[in-house]
């Protein structure tokens, strides 16, 4: 087991390697053959306006002129230990984990990224567990009452759910709920409170982000929450488990749920992961100031260092996700040896 | 509290367990499947009673109804089941999930399948013992144990906490059996108890079926399409053709005397080491009939070689189920009863035996 956990996190490692390497040739290898200068490239940190000598003291002093392979160095270095960067008029000091300086906001994309991650962090795990509930109690109902007319209504709605996209639910929503088309009961976007401040707040400024975000993702879980119901309580262990006495309710929850939990555990993990690397359409629609709008932003505006990061970001809780999906799978289905 | 709907008035019944005219019809788009279609018959405590037929005659389907599993909400069930003194088709439905693991139980084939995969075999059978009995679940625990080791699993406070892919398939079939004997049921029902099993194994698992009916005194209705088995194990035989008993006798009835063309067909199906390998199996020709567009007449005439002999009575009457002179013996079929001896000594008897 801590054997497995060991080659897990090294084989995590390999992958974030190879992720780093794209993404560092994706923003820094090929813009060169697009005709990309180093002293283009030192016009994003020192600014447009400067003079080609200004330019072209910076590329030598940030290193743009070396080998890729000696900037990759650099920016590896950099996420592990740190940097200094020159570049003429001022020194600044990057502290570990450091993924460069951002051309915008002129600060360290990880400090930016600390500071966006408890929006979306709060948004993802809200809706996480509405949606988890939400999904799996309508699939269950439905796969035990298949044909009725809740079945009906549930899977019509699903359907509903997993076709429209967050900006039509998110704000047909906020004007029925927040801008008193006829209620004005939820926040009103663009607000967020720290949980440890007034967690009250907290809840009430995501609640509508939260279901909205949820409806998406419990229309799939219920979806497949059914198919896996009507799967199990087909099996024969359901006959076995009636056979025995047990209540209706005892065979449903703890011999058919049990069985059709496995594959949405695993989906669960996957999107829990990515939805931290950025809910970009739900951050944008409620102007939730999180690592998706922080990555909107950054494409807009060309701010390389910070698209690197979220990218690097994004990329570990995939692969956290995939190792404690793995891990959980063998908790719950005693077959799986973990080898 | 038990209201009998059905039409004619009925007395209780004497025996343990008896089934009176039982009919679970299950409507669908195509048609109503007659699964089972007017089953009757009785049993005693410590008597074993085999069902014998082809896949889809209905033998599971009728276990299944006794139990009060059905495997669709909308199946119509009719007629009587008389379980000690009590009726059972007119009985709530919570009524008989109280009887069903502690009074009457039941073995699955495919042990493999019919137990579920993430739970370890001792918690299983706990469950089962912990439904109908309130104890701790270390009593529990210590009962399940126990009866691992009556059924001939070695260290069974060790595998108590096995998960079942970890047991080989007798050994998961053991189980299968504590888990169904947990609750000392008075009646206890196999369902192709050994067909998933390899031939060595089979007989183990007869002798310690055969072995703890006697212990408990239950009565046993082992249900499968193998004839050797039900001659190991059976007291009473009943087989079933398209929902329907169409023979129903002793066990010496059936195989030493069997007057219906489709027992004599299953007969004739079984593989016998006491004959050349020279000679050919016999099988029935043809398939079994479905149960939505059962065949006129008698349901087995399509497949039956004597048919013409009968003047067309079995393609247009449903035969009765009708006593011979010898007592329990009865039969389902329109050749007389000459007739049909006459075929069994002249034409089946000898190439039964290989003496031809």
């Amino acid at each position: 087991m801590v054997n497995y956990i060991i080659r897990r996190l090294f084989g995590g490692a390999i992958m974030l390697f190879a992720v780093s390497i794209a993404t560092f040739l994706i923003f820094f290898g090929l813009p060169r053959l697009a005709g990309a200068t180093p002293e283009s490239f030192a016009a994003r940190y020192v600014g447009p306006r400067a003079t080609a000598e200004v330019q072209a003291q910076a590329a030598e002093k940030l290193g743009l002129n070396d080998p890729l392979y000696e900037q990759y160095g650099r920016w590896v270095k950099a996420i592990f230990v740190g940097a200094d960067y020159d570049y003429g008029p001022a020194v600044e000091h990057c502290p570990a984990p450091c993924f460069g300086y951002s051309f915008i906001t002129k600060r360290p994309v990880f400090d930016d990224l600390l500071d966006r991650l408890p929006v979306t962090a709060s948004l993802a795990l809200g809706a996480a567990v509405i949606w988890l509930l939400a999904g799996v109690a309508t699939g269950v109902l439905s796969a035990l009452r298949r044909g009725s007319l809740f079945d009906r209504f549930a899977m019509g709605t699903a359907l509903a759910g997993v076709s429209l996209p967050i900006f039509f639910t998110g704000t047909l929503a906020l004007s029925i709920f927040s801008y008193g088309r006829p209620f004005d009961w939820t926040a009103r976007g663009s607000s967020y409170t720290p949980i440890t401040e007034d967690p009250g707040m907290w809840a009430y400024n995501l609640i509508l982000p939260w279901i909205t975000l949820a409806f998406l993702y419990a229309a799939a879980y219920a979806r497949n929450t059914r198919a896996g119901m009507l799967e199990t309580m087909g099996e024969d262990y359901i006959r076995t488990a009636r056979a025995k006495g047990l209540r209706e309710r005892t065979v449903v929850v703890k011999h058919g749920l049990r069985g059709a939990l496995t594959p949405i555990i695993t989906i669960f993990g996957l999107d829990l992961g990515l939805l931290l690397g950025g809910a970009v359409l739900t951050e944008t629609t409620f102007s939730l100031q999180g690592i998706g709008k922080f990555t909107i932003e950054a494409i807009n505006k060309g701010d390389f260092p910070r698209i690197m990061g979220v990218t690097m970001l994004a990329a570990f809780f995939i692969v956290i996700a995939n190792l404690v999906v793995d891990l959980l799978y063998a908790v719950v289905d005693p077959r799986v040896r973990l080898s | 509290m038990n209201t009998v709907i059905s039409p004619r008035p009925s007395a209780e019944a004497t025996s343990f367990l008896e089934l009176r005219d039982l009919k679970i019809h299950f409507p669908t788009d195509d048609g109503v499947v007659k699964s089972v279609d007017g089953l009757s018959f009785s049993l005693e405590r410590g008597k074993t009673l085999g069902i014998v037929g082809e896949s889809g005659s209905g033998k599971s389907v009728s276990s299944l109804g006794i139990l009060g599993i059905y495997h669709q909400q909308n199946a119509k069930i009719s007629g009587e089941i008389w379980l000690d003194g009590q009726e059972l088709v007119s009985s709530s439905r919570e009524q008989v999930r109280q009887l069903r693991g502690k009074r009457m139980a039941m073995i699955f084939q495919d042990p493999l399948s019919a137990m579920h995969p993430y739970y370890t075999v001792g918690a299983q059978i706990v469950e089962a013992y912990r439904v109908h009995n309130n104890v701790s679940k270390k009593v529990a625990r210590k009962h399940a144990i126990d009866m691992l080791g009556r059924v001939g699993i070695p260290q069974p406070d060790r595998r108590v906490d096995d998960h079942p892919h970890q047991f080989s398939g007798g050994m998961r079939q053991r189980a299968m059996i504590a888990m169904a004997l947990s609750c000392d049921p008075e009646l206890l029902i196999a369902d192709e108890p050994t067909t998933a099993l390899d031939v060595t194994v089979q007989a183990q698992i007869l002798d310690l079926m055969r072995d703890l009916q006697r212990e408990f005194n239950s009565a046993l209705i082992i249900i499968t399409h193998d004839l050797g088995v039900t001659a190991e194990l059976a007291d009473d035989v009943l087989v079933m053709y398209g929902g329907k008993c169409i023979e129903y006798g002793s066990a010496e009835d059936i195989f030493e005397r069997p007057e219906h063309p489709y027992t004599w067909g299953l007969l004739g199906s079984m593989p016998r080491l006491d004959r050349p390998v020279t000679d050919r199996l016999l099988p029935i020709k043809g398939t079994p009939p479905s149960l939505i567009n059962v065949p006129s007449g008698c349901a087995f005439h399509p497949r039956c070689a004597f048919a013409d002999r009968t003047g067309g009575a079995s393609r247009r009457d449903v035969p009765e189920l009708l006593s011979l002179d010898s007592g329990k013996h009865r039969v389902r079929c329109h050749l007389t009863a000459p007739e049909r001896r006459q075929i069994w000594q002249n034409e089946i008897k000898p190439n039964l035996e290989g003496v031809a």
